[in-house]
């Protein structure tokens, strides 16, 4: 990837109020706080349709999300959604929402994708309403923030 | 497509298909269906509903923290909770805010109801109509169609956005107004899209009513809410056909929560009476003389009456409230005069609230209870996909019914897009549904098949 100074977006899915739902918003907040130049960061609750137009004109998004596939809880799973299509067990895609999932293979039919599209999923445990987000998750949330600020550093952020 | 897991039909034993129709997360909720004999015998709606949680988190809290808390229960319709919250807390205070303000709130209401609106038609109902599994299948073919549903659901969000302060938790809707008002020309800069924004939503009904609809009608008792001259968002009286007229303070005298030993859920019914239906439908058959004169142009040029009865055909009336949402919009951006101040003053007192808005899938009631400093408490919200959970269930006690001989995965995807006639919101009361049709026996034409959803797209 070219270096584009600038144009990195950074989008952090969840419901705080939702127990481990709350990491991809936890992850937007801990690379919020760097205040780097040239990277945006968006907290959003996974509605598809939004979700196309906030990563509209960007040139690199990374989006972090729980997910439910069966891993041991914080377990990280990295997609390059640009080369692949997202597993849908994974993402708990519905006939009855439109989520990220649904998001970024209509965006794919419709080459309205970025150039370069990166989704961080971390293995969520509970998901009950008014928990805190549980240890482990808290912990991946870190490392998956740092991962994403040294790929975003790697191929996009002026060095 | 949904985990979708099957299991190998064995003709004489009972089989369940489970389907996530709703889901981020398993296991919270579960639509069942069961046959036995060539009958239905029993249909259950389980379901987690946040309000309930919100209900117990509201308490204590400050009246002005209560928009912006409720808003955080659908990620589709936080507007309309804001402005029930807000309504039912100015009730309290005997605060009435009028004129520009009020116009103003009508126009982000537009703005909930086209984001809402054409999200449903375009990306969650129309697949089933035209055969594909989901929105990213039929993108693949109507790309021009499905492109046509964005551009409205974005400036349904460009309005919100403007007006909200933020598309996803709305932050500048406070009681007795907004934090900030943004400025004429900003407001103007809507204008545009919306002209396109409504030939896009008359395109919409006309696309439509061309779709082949299950014949499929019951007799419903319809409850919305009636303004004197509006086609109803913020206000009215709460209507029925069938005689219901009534405050909304009288909401808790008329309408009963029945707590059911299947479900975590409550049910709402009208005392005495049972199952109602609101939402565009019941809207539309109470309101159809307020709507726009365009819109009601549209709706009898696609073939629509003034009254329908069949759930099915709720998209097109949910096209036809599109064209209402972008007329009315632009009717008000077209006559707005600014307002002098972003909020009216408020000023807390002990009292009893309530209030009563008309969310994109129908009356969302909120009622607080305030103490001597501003403190909640207790709250009630009562969303619309509460108020209709008894009426799904009747839908698909008879449509299953109806259909006995059609073979299980034809009616399970039948099933689950009668489930969708009323756009089931899946932050408000069903975020975590399956459905599961059990039938013994077997039907005679799938005896001994194998009954395998197909986990691939």
């Amino acid at each position: 990837m070219p270096k584009t100074e600038g144009n990195v977006l950074v989008i952090g899915i969840g419901n705080e109020l939702r127990g481990d739902d709350a990491a991809g918003i936890v992850v937007a907040r801990r690379i919020q706080e760097r205040h780097l130049p040239g990277l945006q960061v968006l907290e959003h609750n996974g509605e598809g349709a939004s979700l196309m137009e906030a990563w509209t004109g960007a040139q690199s998004v990374f989006i972090v999300d729980a997910v439910i596939s069966g891993s041991a809880p914080g377990t990280i799973h990295r997609f390059d959604a640009t080369r692949q299509p997202l597993p849908s067990q994974a993402f708990q895609s519905s006939t009855h929402a439109f989520g990220l999932r649904e998001a970024v293979e209509v965006a794919r039919a419709l080459n309205l994708l970025p150039a370069r599209l990166v989704i961080y999923g971390i293995e969520g445990k509970s998901f009950a309403a008014g928990e805190e987000i549980s240890a482990e998750l808290a912990q991946a949330a870190t490392r998956v923030s740092e991962r994403v600020l040294e790929e975003a550093r790697a191929t996009d952020l002026a060095p | 497509m949904p985990i979708r897991s099957g299991k190998k039909a064995n003709p004489m034993k009972a089989k369940t298909i489970k389907v996530d129709v709703l889901a981020r997360v398993e296991g919270e909720g579960a639509m069942t269906v069961k046959i036995q004999n060539r009958r239905v015998t029993d249909v259950k709606l389980r379901i987690f509903e946040p309000p309930r949680f919100f209900e117990a988190f509201l308490r204590g809290r400050k009246f002005n923290e209560v928009p912006d808390i409720t808003a955080r229960i659908c990620g589709i319709c936080p507007v309309a909770y804001q402005m029930s919250a807000c309504h039912a807390i100015e009730d309290a205070f005997g605060v009435k805010v009028e004129g520009p303000l009020r116009e103003l709130r009508r126009l982000l209401y537009c703005g909930e109801w086209i984001e809402s609106h054409a999200l449903h038609v375009y990306m969650l109902h129309a697949p089933d109509f035209l055969g594909y599994e989901d929105s990213i299948q039929m993108a693949k073919d109507h790309r021009e169609t499905v492109q046509r549903g964005l551009f409205l659901k974005k400036t349904g969000n460009a309005i919100v956005n403007l007006l909200g302060g933020r598309e996803i938790h709305p932050i500048n809707v406070r009681v007795g107004g907004f934090y900030k008002i943004p400025s004429k020309k900003e407001l103007a800069s809507l204008a545009e899209n919306l002209k396109s924004a409504r030939d896009a939503a008359i395109e919409t009904v006309k696309w439509v009513a061309k779709f082949s609809f299950p014949a499929f009608e019951r007799d419903y008792e319809f409850v919305a809410l009636r303004h004197p001259a509006e086609y109803p968002f913020n206000e009215g009286r709460l209507v029925s056909n069938r005689g219901l007229d009534i405050t909304v303070r009288e909401y808790d005298q008329h309408f009963a929560e029945e707590h059911l030993a299947h479900s975590n859920a409550l049910h709402s019914v009208l005392k005495d009476r049972g199952a109602y239906f609101v939402g565009p439908l019941a809207r539309y058959n109470l309101n159809f003389d307020r709507l726009s004169p365009l819109a009601q142009e549209t709706a009898r040029d696609s073939g629509l009456g003034s009254v329908c009865r069949n759930p099915f055909q709720s998209i097109i009336v949910r096209s036809v409230e599109l064209v209402y949402a972008c007329d009315e919009a632009l009717r008000i951006l077209d006559s707005l005069e600014m307002p002098d101040s972003p909020s009216v003053q408020v000023e807390s007192r002990v009292g009893v609230g309530y209030g009563c808005t008309e969310a994109p899938r129908g009356v969302l009631y909120h009622r607080y209870r305030i103490d001597e400093h501003g403190l909640i408490l207790d709250a009630k919200i009562v969303p619309p996909t509460s108020q209709n959970l008894k009426t799904i269930e009747s839908d698909l006690w008879q449509f299953a019914d109806n259909n006995l001989d059609t073979p299980q995965d034809t009616l399970q995807r039948q099933c689950e897009q009668a489930i969708r006639n009323y756009d089931p919101c899946i932050s408000c009361a069903t975020h975590f549904l399956k459905l599961e049709i059990e039938r013994e026996p077997e039907p005679a034409d799938s005896a001994g098949r194998e009954c395998e959803i197909d986990a691939e797209d």
